[in-house]
C-alpha cells in the first residue's frame, strides 16, 4: 500500500488572488484553464482574419483589400490557428487531464509549466503587432509568405517576417518545454501499478507528440535562424549564388511541418476513443493495436516530409519514396478508424454533445485523410497542388480532425473542470451548425479546387464565382456559430445543473473519481492501480 | 509540513520569475528587430531584455538551489529533472541537427548540382563543384554586382586542433571532479571544476582568436557562401553553448566551494556535467565534418 501525498508548502493554502494567482501560478490546473482560453481567445482572432479572406473572395475582383494585405492574412491566420490556438488546446488539455488521468498530485516541473504559458502571450504580440506597427508607418505590416516562410520571397518580406520568426523561436522554446514537462510526467508520475500499457490512450497521443516536438520543432528554430541570417546578416543558406537552395528550407521546413500534422491530432487521436467508449458503455477496442498504431504513426511522420513540395523538383527515386512511405501512413490510421468504429459496435450508445462531435468528427476527418491519399499520388498530385483542393482537405483534417475533435474534448470535460453541465441543447444547436456550416464552407472548394483555382491569390476567374460565394457565406455561419461556443462555455462556468464526480454514466477513468470540479492539489494520494 | 518523505512529491509555491523572463524575452526578440530594421532605439529594448532575462534566471534558479539545500528534493524530484534535461539536450541535438542537415545539403547536393548543369542553360559557366565552395556567383547589394570575395579556408592542424584537445581534457577532468565528489573528496572536487571552467574559458578565447584572423586575414566571413554560412553559424551556436556551459561551471564551481553537493545528492553537478559533455560531442561532430574532410 503506497502512502504517496503531496508535500504542502505554507504559501500554498494562502495561493495569491486575481491577476497575481495567474502570473505565478505552477498549479496544473490554472495552467490549464489559462492555455484554454488563450487558445480560444486566439481562435476567435485567427477566424476573424480567415472571415477578411473570405469576405474578398466573395466575388471576383478586388474589393476589399490589397492583395498584400491579403497574404498577411493568410499567413498570419495559418501561424495563429496552428501554434496558438491548436497546439495551446491540447497542451491545456494535457495540464488539465494527465495528471488527473495518471493519478500524480500536479505536473512534475510545475515552474517549467508556467513558463511554457507565459511565452504565449508575447509570440502572440509578436505575430500580430506588425499590423499595428504598419498603422504608425513602421514597416509594410506581417509576414506575407504564408504559414510556410519560402525563401526567396521571405528574404526579401519586410520587418513582418523578422517578428514572425521571432513569434516561432519563443512559441517553439513553449512547445519544447511543455513537451519536457509532459515527458517527464508520464515516466515519474504514474500511479503506483500504472504500468505505461495501463495509460489512459490520451496519455499515449500526448506522449508520442511530446517525442515529436522534441525532435522537430529545434529543426524549425534552426530553420528560420538561417533565414535570419540570410536576410541581416550576409549569409547564403538559400541563395544559388552562394552555393546553397531554397529548396533546402523546404526541406527543413516540412522536417517539422509534417510531424507537426501528427503533432496537433494525435492528442485528438488519444481522447475521442475515450469518449467513444464512455457514450458506447462498453471498453475501448483494440488498445494495444492502437498504441502500436500511434508509435507506427509517430515514427512514419518524420520520413515523409517531402510530399509537400513533389512540384518543386526533386529526383525520381525520392518522389517514388516519399510517396510510399506517405501512402503507407495510411495502414495504421486504418487501423485507428477501425478501432474507433469497433469501439462503438453494438454499444449502447447516446449521443451528447461530446458524442457528435466525435462521431462527425470519425467522418469529417476520414474525408481529410482520404483526400491526403490523392494528394500522396505523385502523378495526381503535379495537378493538385497549390490548389484549393489542398486548401479543403488541409481544412479538413486540422479544422475537422483537429479543432471539431478538441470541441468534442471541451463538452466532454467541461463538467469534470467547472463542476457543472454545459447547456445540452445549446451544445447539440453548436454541434450542428458548425457540421453543416463546415461542410458548405470547404466542399465548394474542392470543386474550385480540382477545376483548378489556385490559392493564396485575391482574385480567381469568374468560373469559380458561384461555389466561392456558398463558401464565403457558409464560412460566416461557421465563423458565427463560434460565438455559440463561446458562450456556452461561459454560461458553463457561472453555473447551472452541478455535475456528478463521474459526469457520464459510461465514464472510465481515475479523472472520474474526483469530486467535479476536482480540488485544488489533485491526487495528494496517489491512488493504486491493479 | 516541516519534513518530506521520500513518497512525497515537492509542488513548488508559484513564481512571479517566469512570467517576467517572458517579458524580458519578449523585449529583447522585439528590440532585436528593430535595430536590425535600422530602428536604433531598438538597442535599448534590447539591454533591457536582456538584463531582465540575466535577472530573473539567477532569481529563479536561486529559489531552486534553496529549495534544494533546504531539502525539499528528494529522490523522486530528483529523477524528474534527471530525465527533464536529458529530454532538453535531445531537443538540442535537434537544433544542431538542422544545421549540420544544411551542411551535408550543400556539399552533397547544391553545390555539386550548381556546378553540374548543361552548358547552355547555366548562368555559372565555369563554376566547380569543390569544397570549400563559395558558391557559383556574387551578391547584389542595392544595385551593385559584388564578386565573390575569396577566402582561405580553416585547416584543421591549428587552433581547431588545440580546442579539441582542451575541450576532451575538460571532459576528462570534469569526470576527475565528479570522481572526487562522489567519494567526498573535496580538493579534487574543487581543483577538478577549477581546471574544467579554465578549460572553458581558454577554448572561447582561442575561438575568438581563430574568429579574428579569419576575418581579418584569410577574408573568410559570414558571407563567404556556403563554406562561410555553414563555418560560422556551426561554429558560433557552438562557441556560444560553451559560453553558457562555462557559465553554468563557474555557478556550480562556486556552490561546490560553498559545499552544498553531497556524495548521494547533485543533480545541479550532473546535469551541467551531462550539458558539458554534450557540448564536447558536438564539438567533435565540428571537428570532422566542419574542419577535417
Amino acid at each position: 500500500m503506497s502512502t504517496t501525498t503531496v508535500a504542502h508548502d505554507e504559501v500554498h493554502h494562502d495561493h495569491p488572488s486575481g491577476i497575481m494567482r495567474w502570473l505565478t501560478t505552477t498549479n496544473h490546473k490554472d495552467i490549464g484553464t489559462m492555455y484554454l482560453t488563450f487558445s480560444l481567445v486566439m481562435f476567435l482572432v485567427g477566424g476573424a482574419m480567415v472571415l477578411g479572406i473570405r469576405a474578398e473572395l466573395f466575388q471576383p475582383g478586388l474589393q476589399l483589400m490589397n492583395p498584400d494585405f491579403y497574404n498577411q492574412l493568410i499567413g498570419v491566420h495559418a501561424l495563429i490557428m496552428i501554434f496558438a490556438a491548436l497546439m495551446p488546446a491540447a497542451t491545456g488539455f494535457a495540464n488539465w487531464m494527465i495528471p488527473l488521468q495518471i493519478g500524480a498530485p500536479d505536473m512534475a516541473l510545475p515552474r517549467l509549466n508556467n513558463w511554457g504559458f507565459w511565452l504565449l502571450p508575447p509570440s502572440a504580440i509578436l505575430l500580430t503587432l506588425p499590423f499595428t506597427l504598419a498603422l504608425f508607418g513602421i514597416g509594410d505590416g506581417a509576414i506575407a509568405t504564408g504559414w510556410t516562410f519560402y525563401p526567396p520571397l521571405s528574404v526579401q518580406g519586410g520587418i513582418g517576417v523578422d517578428f514572425a520568426i521571432f513569434a516561432v523561436h519563443l512559441l517553439g522554446v513553449s512547445s519544447v518545454m511543455g513537451s519536457i514537462n509532459i515527458i517527464v510526467t508520464l515516466f515519474n508520475m504514474r500511479a503506483p501499478g500504472m504500468t505505461l500499457m495501463k495509460m489512459p490512450m490520451f496519455a499515449w497521443g500526448w506522449l508520442i507528440t511530446a517525442f515529436l516536438l522534441v525532435a522537430t520543432i529545434p529543426v524549425l528554430a534552426g530553420a528560420v535562424t538561417m533565414l535570419l541570417t540570410d536576410r541581416h546578416f550576409g549569409t547564403h543558406f538559400f541563395d544559388a549564388a552562394g552555393g546553397g537552395d531554397p529548396i533546402m528550407f523546404q526541406h527543413l521546413f516540412w522536417f517539422f511541418g509534417h510531424p507537426e500534422v501528427y503533432i496537433l491530432l494525435l492528442p485528438v487521436w488519444g481522447f475521442i476513443p475515450q469518449i467513444l467508449q464512455t457514450f458506447s458503455r462498453k471498453p475501448m477496442y483494440g488498445y494495444k493495436a492502437q498504441v502500436y498504431s500511434l508509435w507506427a504513426i509517430g515514427a512514419l511522420a518524420v520520413v515523409v516530409w517531402a510530399h509537400h513540395f513533389f512540384t518543386a523538383g526533386m529526383p525520381v527515386p525520392a518522389l517514388l519514396y516519399f510517396m510510399y512511405s506517405t501512402m503507407a501512413i495510411s495502414l495504421p490510421l486504418a487501423v485507428l478508424f477501425f478501432c474507433w468504429i469497433k469501439t462503438m459496435w453494438k454499444g449502447s450508445m447516446t449521443f451528447e454533445t461530446p458524442m457528435l462531435f466525435a462521431v462527425g468528427w470519425i467522418i469529417l476527418f476520414g474525408i481529410g485523410g482520404l483526400t491526403g491519399l490523392v494528394l500522396a499520388d505523385v502523378a495526381a498530385d503535379a495537378q493538385y497542388h497549390n490548389s484549393y483542393f489542398v486548401v479543403a482537405h488541409f481544412h479538413y483534417t486540422l479544422f475537422a480532425g483537429g479543432i471539431m475533435g478538441i470541441m468534442a474534448g471541451v463538452y466532454y470535460w467541461l463538467p469534470k473542470m467547472t463542476g457543472n453541465m454545459y447547456d445540452e441543447t445549446l451544445g447539440k444547436w453548436h454541434f450542428w451548425l458548425t457540421a453543416i456550416s463546415f461542410n458548405l464552407t470547404f466542399i465548394p472548394q474542392f470543386f474550385v479546387g480540382l477545376a483548378g483555382m489556385p490559392r493564396r491569390i485575391p482574385d480567381y476567374a469568374l468560373q469559380f464565382a458561384e461555389f466561392n460565394m456558398i463558401s464565403t457565406i457558409a464560412a460566416f455561419a461557421l465563423g458565427l456559430s463560434q460565438l455559440l461556443f463561446v458562450y456556452v462555455i461561459i454560461k458553463c462556468v457561472k453555473g447551472g445543473k452541478k455535475a456528478t464526480d463521474k459526469v457520464w454514466e459510461g465514464a472510465e477513468g481515475l479523472e472520474w473519481t474526483l469530486p467535479s470540479p476536482p480540488p485544488y492539489h489533485s491526487f495528494t494520494e496517489q491512488p493504486v492501480i491493479k | 509540513m516541516a519534513t518530506h518523505s521520500e513518497n512525497q512529491y515537492y509542488v513548488p509555491h508559484g513564481s512571479i520569475y517566469p512570467s517576467i523572463l517572458s517579458v524580458g524575452l519578449l523585449s529583447l526578440a522585439s528590440g532585436f528587430i528593430f535595430n536590425m530594421n535600422n530602428l536604433h532605439f531598438g538597442k535599448w529594448m534590447m539591454y533591457l531584455g536582456a538584463a531582465i532575462i540575466i535577472a530573473m534566471t539567477f532569481k529563479w534558479m536561486g529559489s531552486v538551489i534553496s529549495e534544494s539545500i533546504t531539502g525539499q528534493y528528494k529522490s523522486w524530484e530528483d529523477k524528474s529533472f534527471r530525465i527533464g534535461m536529458i529530454v532538453f539536450i535531445c531537443s538540442e541535438v535537434a537544433f544542431f541537427a538542422a544545421f549540420f542537415g544544411a551542411l551535408f545539403y550543400m556539399r552533397v547536393l547544391s553545390v555539386p548540382d550548381l556546378a553540374g548543369y548543361d552548358a547552355d542553360i547555366t548562368p555559372y559557366k565555369d563554376f566547380l563543384s569543390s569544397w570549400p565552395s563559395l558558391g557559383p556567383g556574387g551578391v547584389v547589394l542595392g544595385n551593385e554586382y559584388v564578386p565573390p570575395a575569396n577566402f582561405k579556408p580553416m585547416h584543421w592542424n591549428g587552433l581547431p586542433l588545440i580546442n579539441t584537445i582542451l575541450l576532451l581534457s575538460s571532459g576528462a577532468t570534469i569526470t576527475w571532479a565528479h570522481w572526487g565528489l562522489i567519494k567526498n573528496k573535496r580538493n579534487q572536487l574543487v581543483i577538478g571544476m577549477a581546471l574544467t571552467v579554465l578549460l572553458g574559458i581558454t577554448f572561447l578565447a582561442c575561438q575568438a582568436m581563430e574568429y579574428h584572423e579569419a576575418y581579418t586575414e584569410m577574408g573568410l566571413t559570414l558571407g563567404s557562401g556556403a563554406y562561410g554560412a555553414t563555418f560560422f553559424m556551426l561554429t558560433g551556436f557552438h562557441g556560444f553553448h560553451v559560453l553558457l556551459g562555462t557559465t553554468m561551471l563557474i555557478v556550480i564551481l562556486i556552490r561546490c566551494m560553498k559545499g552544498h553537493f553531497t556524495p548521494e545528492h547533485h543533480f545541479g553537478f550532473e546535469g551541467v556535467a551531462w550539458y558539458w559533455h554534450f557540448v564536447d560531442v558536438v564539438w567533435l561532430g565540428l571537428f570532422i565534418f566542419v574542419y577535417m574532410l
